[in-house]
């Protein structure tokens, strides 16, 4: 925003960009030390003696003689097993994503053309959803699952994550829908299209900048979940997030720690990158339905 | 739209929240009036040279028969609501006919699980919230004073923190923060305390999760701020800073009338959010002195001899009343607003 008439000091100016300096050194340096503490050993990144050690890499030198080693890596991938939990992630990502999608995008296309009293019922409802803890459906479903024998495989879960995210992905669609025009479809039906048909060739080729948005949405939700997967995944399945709690509990081992740091920075950069490009659509996203009050 | 229409298009996502949804909760609803079997014991008499002893086992066969009849647990009632874990009405009873000052009552019943949690998960809404929009806000505004061109780049490192899980946001400051790492080393050896650690002490625990819990969840806000103050009218700015208003008075009686509406609805998202407050307390490994409702329901639940469906289940239900709480005054407002646009 710039005023013509507005004229700031430069005090002003000095201490806000301090300000934001600070401001994005708290954010982001915590990554960039773990990122840099991933390539050391453990007794330089969590170091007894002395933290500089995490930079000198001083028993980096004495256990591998380089200053930086890949070991906490290639042993978390492998004898960790994190690839086989990354390959988890993956599928349940990939399933909860295009499945939200696909029910989403119908829901909420109905809810936004429908002027009943219900569709807002339903959105009231669809809120409510949205604020349950999840830890509080977990506990409702543990035991009839259990009781049906489906605890622990990836399928149950892709399902759980999906109707979760339900709630939200139709209040994101639903605001996207109201701004596409009426009048693009009702031309449809009025030329003798059926509403599924106006869906189709009329409404799909122009959803895709909402859908995106919900779709990114959805893929860091089920990336990011811990409550449902570590729950209802067992240890065989485990997606990378529990992987990454389990690696905490095993902490005897002297390598252990390590893996952690290592599956942290392998976990987060995917969704830094995706971020990256895809910026626009979540600063969107967060704030559809929020800025119209 | 047509009833039937309507019907079909919203079937399947209808058909997914109230199955895995719904049901759950009235799942749970029925598990919180069950608790899980007693063990059945059995007396056995032992004889040796020195005279006979009866003692009493577990009669491991039929406490697993009983238990596989009647997998849902022996019907309670109210009892795990009640019980020591729960609300604990009896105990608190005992504690005001027994302590002296009311001091010491507050002390004792603060003691008990579900009041601990509840207390820490209160505490954690109430200093997390409105920092997060204190904080936010500022951000949005230094932000939106910045050049155009380099605003991308501070947008992205801005929102880093709120895209991490929260368990790996936690373990990445833990990191940092524990005694071996960089900010808990230097800490150490600026108070010139070799034994001072933030895990050590419960405020220092508390405090260390409520700053990670504004780190985490500032960024949210700062994005709807922002995005709310592009849409701030630039005429009214003009003329007030015609007439003299100051930088501060011109955010109090122009920007923030603004967004007001933005703001309800940040504080009730980030309410919402920090009622279920959990994943943190197991990142800083801070089960020890900082519990919060969500947390005693995964403890019920991962517990190793026997999962206690009944007081997750319980605590479960307390905390989607507590929900219900937050949520009521939204609730009626909508309502209202629904009927005068009818």
């Amino acid at each position: 925003m710039e005023y013509g008439l507005d004229k700031r000091s430069n005090a002003l100016k000095i201490f806000n960009t301090t300000f934001i300096i600070v401001w994005l050194l708290v954010a982001c340096f915590p990554f960039i030390w773990t990122f840099w503490g991933s390539f050391k050993v453990r007794a330089d990144f969590f170091s007894r003696a002395d933290w500089w050690y995490a930079i000198t890499a001083f028993n980096t030198l004495i256990e591998t003689g380089g200053k930086f080693t890949t070991d906490a890596y290639s042993q978390a991938w492998t004898e960790g097993e994190f690839w086989k939990a990354s390959r988890n992630t993956v599928i349940v990502t990939f399933f909860v994503v295009t499945i939200s999608l696909f029910l989403g995008t119908l829901g909420a296309y109905a809810l936004s053309r429908s002027t009943r009293n219900y569709a807002f019922w339903i959105l009231i409802a669809a809120l409510i959803f949205r604020a349950m803890p999840h830890i509080t459906l977990v506990s409702g479903y543990l035991f009839p699952f259990f009781q049906l024998q489906i605890w622990g495989i990836l399928p149950t879960t892709i399902v759980v994550l999906v109707a979760i995210n339900q709630p939200f992905t139709l209040w994101l669609l639903y605001s996207f829908f109201k701004t596409v025009p009426k009048e693009l479809d009702e031309s449809a039906l009025i030329d003798g299209c059926s509403y599924f048909q106006a869906f189709r060739h009329i409404i799909m080729p122009v959803m895709w900048p909402g859908v995106i948005t919900a779709g990114l949405f959805s893929l860091m939700l089920a990336y990011n979940d811990f409550t449902v997967t570590a729950l209802l995944l067992n240890q065989e399945n485990h997606t990378m997030v529990p992987k990454i709690q389990s690696y905490l509990g095993t902490n005897q081992h002297e390598g252990n720690l390590m893996w952690a740091v290592s599956a942290v920075v392998s976990a987060t950069a995917p969704l830094f990158m995706l971020v990256m490009f895809f910026q626009r659509q979540v600063i969107s996203g967060l704030t559809a339905g929020a800025v119209k009050g | 739209m047509p009833n039937k229409t309507f019907f079909w298009f919203f079937l399947p996502t209808g058909l997914a929240m109230i199955l895995f949804i719904g049901l759950p909760i009235i799942s749970t609803g029925i598990q919180s009036f069950y608790a899980q079997h007693d063990q059945v014991v059995k007396e056995v008499k032992k004889c040796d040279p020195f005279g006979c002893t009866v003692s009493i086992v577990v009669d491991q066969e039929k406490t697993s028969k009983i238990r596989e009849e009647k997998p849902l647990g022996k019907f309670n009632g109210f009892g795990t609501y009640v019980d020591r874990n729960h609300l604990a009405i009896e105990e608190i009873g005992k504690f005001w006919n027994e302590t002296n000052s009311f001091g010491e009552f507050v002390d004792q019943v603060t003691n008990l699980p579900f009041y601990k949690a509840l207390i820490f998960t209160l505490t954690y809404c109430l200093f997390v919230t409105p920092n997060v929009l204190l904080l936010g806000f500022i951000i949005a505004l230094s932000l939106n004073a910045v050049t155009r061109r380099i605003r991308g780049p501070l947008i992205f490192g801005t929102i880093l923190p709120m895209i991490v899980t929260p368990l790996v946001g936690s373990l990445v400051l833990f990191w940092m923060i524990d005694a071996e790492g960089i900010i808990g080393a230097n800490l150490q050896m600026l108070m010139d305390d070799p034994y001072l650690s933030l895990k050590s002490s419960k405020t220092l625990t508390w405090i260390t999760i409520i700053i990670y819990g504004i780190w985490h969840h500032s960024p949210f806000a700062f994005v709807v701020f922002y995005a709310a103050l592009q849409t701030v009218p630039q005429e009214p700015v003009e003329a007030a800073i015609i007439d003299g208003a100051s930088r501060w008075q011109r955010v109090r009686h122009i920007v923030l009338p603004h967004i007001y509406p933005v703001v309800t609805f940040v504080a009730l998202i980030s309410l919402m959010d920090n009622f279920r407050v959990f994943e943190p307390i197991i990142g800083f490994s801070a089960e020890g002195s900082a519990q919060s409702l969500s947390w005693l329901i995964y403890d019920n639940l991962v517990n190793e001899e026997v999962i206690l469906f009944g007081s997750a289940a319980a605590t479960s239900m307390m905390t989607i009343v507590g929900i219900a709480i937050l949520l009521a005054p939204v609730l009626i407002r909508t309502w209202k607003e629904f009927r005068t646009a009818r």
